[in-house]
Order: C-alpha cells, then sequence, then structure tokens
C-alpha cells in the first residue's frame, strides 16, 4: 500500500484520479495481518477445544512467553523482510550477544551493565557489517548471512572453548551488576497469580513501535520502497543503502536484546545453542503475511505469526499429542496458516475486481 | 537508522574485536583440567590417533568425552584428531578420512551402527585397530570394532525408572532434547521399563527459553507428573525453572551432569542423577588403542566395558562437585 504511494510518482503520475475506491471491508481483507489473525483465531478455538489446560489464564502467558522470544527479533527480520533482505545469522547471534556479555565480565572481572553495552556494541557491529557487505558487494543478502551465521556459530564455539576450558559460559548470578540486568532483562511480575514476564511485555511495545514506523513515519515509506523494488526507490531520492543497514543493525540490536533475556533469565549458555532459530522468525513473519520477495508486509502481522507459532508450539503440548508427531504437527499448522492467509487475501483481490 | 560516519562505527567493532581478544589471553586462566605437566608421562610414543563422534557442536557433554581424549592422549604421549558429524553419511566419511591418513588407531562412536559398518570394516581391513565407545553397545562387534566402552542406555534408564519406582514415583515425565535421537529414546525407553507410568515429551534443546515453556506447558496440562527425567545436565537446569514458573511439586532426575546440575544436586533440588561417566569414555577410548598397539592388550576381554550407569546424590556429590567444576566429570 505504502509502497504504491512512494512509487506513484515514477510509474503513474495521475494514478491517484483513477484510483479503485475499496469499501472498509476489503480494505481490511487487504490488509497483510488480516489472514494470520483468522488462522490465529481458528488455531486458537480449535486448542480450547482439544487441550482443556489450554483453557487457563496461566497457559496463555506461558503461550505469550514463549512467542515473545520468537517474536521480538522476528520483529526486526519482518522488518528487514519487507526491506527485502533476509539474515540468517539472526539465530546464532542472540547466542552470540548472551556469551559476549558473559565471557568478557567473568573473565575482565568487569560490572556485567558494561559487558552488556560492549556486548550491543560488537552486535551493532555485526548488524552493521552484514549491512554493509550486502551492498557493497551487492550479493544475496541470503549467502553474506549464512556466511555471518556459520562464523558466529564457529566464533560461538572457539572462543567460549578457549576462554573457559569449556563448552558454557560461567555461571554468572554473583556477580556485580545481575540484579539490575536481571530485573531489566529478565524480570517477571505477578498479577492475579499470574507470571508475566517483562519480555511479553517489551514484545508488544516493540510490535506498536515498530507498526507505527512502517505507517505513519517517513522511515516506514522508505523500507517499503527499497523491499518493492529499490532501483526505483533510489530514483526518487530514498537513502536505499542507509536504510538497508539500518534494518540489519536493527535486526542484530533485537538479537542482542533476546540475548540479554537468555542470558540473565538462564545465567548461563551453552554456546551451541540458537542454531535454527533464524528459520523460526523468518516462518514467523511469512505466516503473519509478510513476503519472501519484499515490500509488502506489516509488524502487527509477524506478531501474530510469532504468537501462532508460540499456541502451536505448546498447544500441542497441552493437548498431550504424542511428542513424536510434534514437529509434524508444527508443520501442518503452519501451513495451514499460511493457507488461510492466502485464502482470505484472495477473497479480497476477487471482490475488488467485481 | 542515521548512518553518517561507517568509519567512526567500524573504528569501533575494531576497538572491540581488540577487546575481545585481550579477554580470551589474559582472562582465560582457568588451568587445564588435570594437566600441569603431570600428563605426558610416556614422551612421544609416535601413534596419531583419530577420534570420530557424532557430536552436535558446543554441547557441554561432548566436550567431557573430548577433555578425557585428550588427556589420554598427553598421558599416553600420542596425537590425538579430534573429528565429528551428527549426520551419519558424514560420519562415516570422516573415518574415512581417517583411514586414508594412515592413523595408528581409531576411535568411533556408533550411533548408527549401519551407516557406519562399511567404513569400520574398512578401518579392519587396513590393518588400524578400531574401537567404539558412548553409543552402539549392541552391534560394535557386527560392524568390526575390537573393543566398546560406554553406557548401556536402556539399562541406564531402567536403573532411574526402578529407583524412582522405589522412591514413589507414579507418573514420571521424560524429556527428549533432541528428536530422533536412539540413544536418547532408548534411554527413556529404560525408564519406562522401571517405572511404567512414564510419558516422553520432546523439547527443543537449541533454545532454553523453549525447553522452559514447552515444561512449564506440560506441567500444567498434566498436574499428576510427580518426577521429571532429564537426558542432559543443561536442560535438568532448565525444568528447574519451569517447575518453580508452574509451582510443581514433581522432583527432578537427570542424566549427565555439568557444575550447576553438580551444585542443584548438592542443594537438594535435583534427587540424582545417572552419570554415564563421558570423560572416561574418552579417556578409555583412546588408552585402549595405545594399549592394544603396544601390548596387544584387550580390555573387557570380549565384553563392552561399562562406564556407567554411576549414581550421582547426596550421598557422594561432595566428592564428585570438585571434578564436575573441573570438566572431567
Amino acid at each position: 500500500m505504502s509502497q504504491a504511494t512512494t512509487q506513484a510518482p515514477v510509474s503513474a503520475p495521475h494514478e491517484s484520479s483513477n484510483r479503485v475506491k475499496l469499501g472498509w471491508s476489503n480494505r481490511i481483507l487487504a490488509r497483510p495481518e488480516v489472514g494470520a489473525a483468522v488462522a490465529a483465531v481458528l488455531i486458537f478455538i480449535f486448542f480450547l477445544v482439544v487441550a482443556p489446560s489450554f483453557r487457563s489464564p496461566d497457559a496463555l502467558f506461558t503461550v505469550l512467553y514463549q512467542a515473545s522470544t520468537i517474536g521480538i527479533v522476528a520483529v526486526a527480520v519482518g522488518l528487514l523482510m519487507i526491506g527485502g533482505e533476509f539474515d540468517l545469522s539472526a539465530g546464532v547471534i542472540v547466542t552470540s550477544a548472551g556469551l559476549f556479555n558473559a565471557l568478557f565480565s567473568y573473565y575482565l572481572g568487569i560490572n556485567l551493565i558494561v559487558g552488556a553495552v560492549v556486548s550491543l556494541v560488537f552486535c551493532l557491529f555485526v548488524g552493521f557489517v552484514n549491512g554493509y557487505l550486502v551492498m557493497r558487494t551487492g550479493i544475496p543478502s541470503f549467502l553474506i548471512t549464512l556466511g555471518s551465521f556459520f562464523i558466529l556459530q564457529g566464533v560461538n564455539l572457539g572462543v567460549t572453548k578457549l576462554v573457559t576450558g569449556a563448552v558454557a559460559s560461567p555461571n554468572i548470578s554473583q556477580m556485580d551488576g545481575y540484579d539490575l540486568m536481571h530485573t531489566i532483562f529478565a524480570g517477571s511480575f505477578r498479577i492475579g497469580g499470574i507470571t508475566i514476564w517483562n519480555s511479553v511485555i517489551y514484545w508488544l511495545l516493540l510490535v506498536a513501535l515498530a507498526a507505527w514506523v512502517l505507517q505513519r513515519t517517513r522511515i516506514g515509506n522508505w523500507i517499503y520502497a527499497v523491499g518493492g523494488n529499490d532501483a526505483s526507490a533510489r530514483a526518487v531520492g530514498v537513502p536505499v543503502m542507509r536504510v538497508k543497514i539500518g534494518l540489519f543493525i536493527t535486526v542484530s540490536f533485537l538479537g542482542w536484546f533476546v540475548g540479554m533475556h537468555t542470558l540473565y533469565r538462564f545465567n548461563t549458555l551453552q554456546a551451541g545453542n540458537g542454531v535454527g532459530n533464524e528459520f523460526l522468525y523468518i516462518i514467523a513473519a511469512v505466516v503473519g503475511g509478510t513476503l519472501l520477495t519484499g515490500g509488502f508486509g506489516n509488524a502487527i502481522g509477524v506478531a501474530i505469526g510469532a504468537f501462532i507459532f508460540g499456541m502451536t508450539s505448546l498447544g500441542i503440548v497441552y493437548a498431550g499429542w504424542d511428542p513424536n508427531w510434534f514437529r509434524a504437527f508444527l508443520g501442518v499448522m503452519l501451513v495451514l496458516a499460511v493457507l488461510v492467509n492466502l485464502y482470505v487475501k484472495k477473497l479480497s483481490t476477487t471482490r475488488k475486481v467485481g | 537508522m542515521k548512518l553518517t560516519t561507517p568509519r567512526k562505527i567500524l573504528g569501533a567493532g575494531a576497538l572491540v574485536a581488540v577487546f575481545a581478544l585481550t579477554a580470551c589471553s589474559g582472562g582465560g586462566a582457568q588451568p587445564e583440567a588435570g594437566g600441569d605437566g603431570s600428563g605426558g608421562g610416556g614422551g612421544d610414543s609416535g601413534y596419531t590417533f583419530a577420534m570420530v563422534t557424532h557430536e552436535t557442536p558446543g554441547d557441554t557433554f561432548w566436550d567431557k568425552i573430548r577433555a578425557g581424549a585428550e588427556q589420554a592422549a598427553k598421558d599416553t604421549g600420542a596425537k590425538l584428531q579430534y573429528s565429528n558429524d551428527p549426520a551419519a553419511d558424514k560420519q562415516a566419511q570422516l573415518i574415512q578420512t581417517a583411514i586414508d591418513s594412515d592413523v595408528d588407531g581409531i576411535a568411533t562412536t556408533l550411533a548408527t551402527p549401519d551407516a557406519l559398518a562399511s567404513s569400520v570394516q574398512a578401518a579392519g581391513e587396513a590393518g588400524i585397530p578400531i574401537v567404539g565407545f558412548n553409543s552402539g553397545i549392541d552391534q560394535y562387534k557386527d560392524v568390526g570394532a575390537l573393543m566398546y566402552f560406554g553406557s548401556d542406555e536402556t539399562l541406564a534408564g531402567r536403573t532411574a525408572g526402578e529407583r524412582i519406582t522405589e522412591d514413589g514415583g507414579k507418573h514420571p515425565l521424560c524429556v527428549i532434547q533432541a528428536a530422533g535421537s536412539v540413544a536418547l529414546e532408548a534411554r527413556c525407553a529404560g525408564v519406562k521399563e522401571g517405572a511404567p507410568g512414564t510419558e516422553n515429551i520432546q523439547v527443543n534443546g537449541a533454545d532454553d527459553s523453549a525447553v522452559v515453556a514447552s515444561l512449564q506447558a506440560k506441567l500444567q496440562q498434566d498436574p499428576s507428573i510427580d518426577y521429571i527425567v532429564t537426558l542432559g545436565a543443561p536442560i535438568a537446569i532448565d525444568a528447574l525453572d519451569a517447575m518453580e514458573q508452574s509451582g510443581s511439586e514433581a522432583k527432578l532426575v537427570t542424566f549427565d551432569l555439568n557444575v550447576d546440575a553438580a551444585q542443584a544436586i548438592k542443594d537438594g533440588e535435583i534427587e540424582f542423577s545417572i552419570d554415564q561417566q563421558p570423560y572416561v569414555q574418552g579417556y578409555l577410548a583412546v588408552t585402549s588403542l595405545y594399549l592394544n598397539l603396544k601390548n596387544g592388550n584387550d580390555i573387557g576381554g570380549g565384553q563392552p566395558v561399562l562406564t556407567g550407569p554411576s549414581f550421582v546424590d547426596s550421598t557422594n556429590i561432595d566428592t564428585i562437585l570438585p571434578f564436575a567444576e573441573n570438566n572431567t566429570r
């Protein structure tokens, strides 16, 4: 939608005059997140019916927690995909961020807060390098970030082994600065007997922020523009390089954020962790209506995608089904979600024509 | 989002890299496990041994196997070439690589004996002694390995299950952290033999928060679960978190050890651990090759040598905790 707005001056200056007027129902149906929302409601009702223990508020907040740990990074990955790029290093950088903080602070005897800041600088640097290399070399981001994925995975293992003599970070819970960092990143509070994790609140805030940036700001328009067609975006004066590098940096920033949560929640990290999560982020974005080709999608859709993932992966547990089928159930749910998504989108386009 | 000064950012990054490097050389002053020049007694025996495993990189359990193997290489004055790949076909290829580079002996895990049989036989034909360890207790002879060091997964599971039943457990939950692993499935099957009410669950072991959320969901779904059996020490720590979150009164039992799990046993949060002593597996696998070449020995006399199940609980944790901290237990 916004993509059409930015491209308008290039392709069809007078398009606005003969634009098809859409009724409110069609306008809602044309939004990227509607299909995902319909799928989410269907899956939610499904699990309410088949899994009695899914019906408690406790269960809902466990699902929300699971969704937030995927959803926070997925927001950034979604923005990046709308901007037309991928980041396969998004899963391991979460582990890198936590390991960096733990090892740096532990072995230099430095306050954890300082370690977290240095870790942040490191992560932002990785994001910058990803973006810079993609833009400068023209090599697809899929390949560049596949490279950084392997580098980070190897460095995580290699450095951890070198520094600690083992392949897990030391337990940091006795160090200076732990209490504050734990409260900020891995804190939780209780309302009426239900535990609510900070990460859920952060997730919802970040989604709101990302949605606002995408829909209401110039940067949002730029993101749609570079994802739709970066040559024409460049032609109308969008700073393509800065936008895309910024998006990569956003991914590694939120990766760092979740890394902090993981470290301060569990106090120690295994160096091999995080591998495979990059696909979960991409799946959340795609289920939420983001196009793999870029230029289309929104933040709320990505959030719903993460929620569907959390709901499905835990709903299977709540339903008490045979664990050997776990992945199969998950796959079926995800494909169904995408199909519902597609169907709703088709519904909206046919109505538009007729 | 502004990026007017990429150079400054590059500079900052370089600075961080320097920091990171100093962190490695300066602070990482952990003493080598048991080394300190006391090893290497054999001087240089001139042997080169290859160790090939199905390790998924970055798992604390395998790190101990490797630590044991390296100590054994040091003690026998041998060189150790370690390689690993979780995919069976690639592991077979790694064994072939070791044969090609004409090592003096090969120690390999046999998690997928059928896939590895031809490579193991090729080693035999090339006159290279090959021993199995960690997994493959029932098949190591068939595929042509000389000796075997490890634990019997089913036996270990059954031992745990029997003890749970003795302690009054009715409905244990067995947590599988890697989908489709033969060894982990065998352990849970063993637990079920000892405690018939056992139920399995699968979790994503590569993501601690996912492990906690899944276990929390399970404990909420089924409050009758009275024991949780985790198959790796890091998963046990996640389980403690999930139990606290869901207010579960279940008791926790685990396989394997790490520092945190050993501490939790000392603190009474974990009932006991079934330890298969991975350090010993790595150590014996290499030492047996050395003795076989040097002295024609056959350890176990044609029978597998069991390294577990060994119970770690409140009665012996004080002895074992320092070794866990040392990454050797």
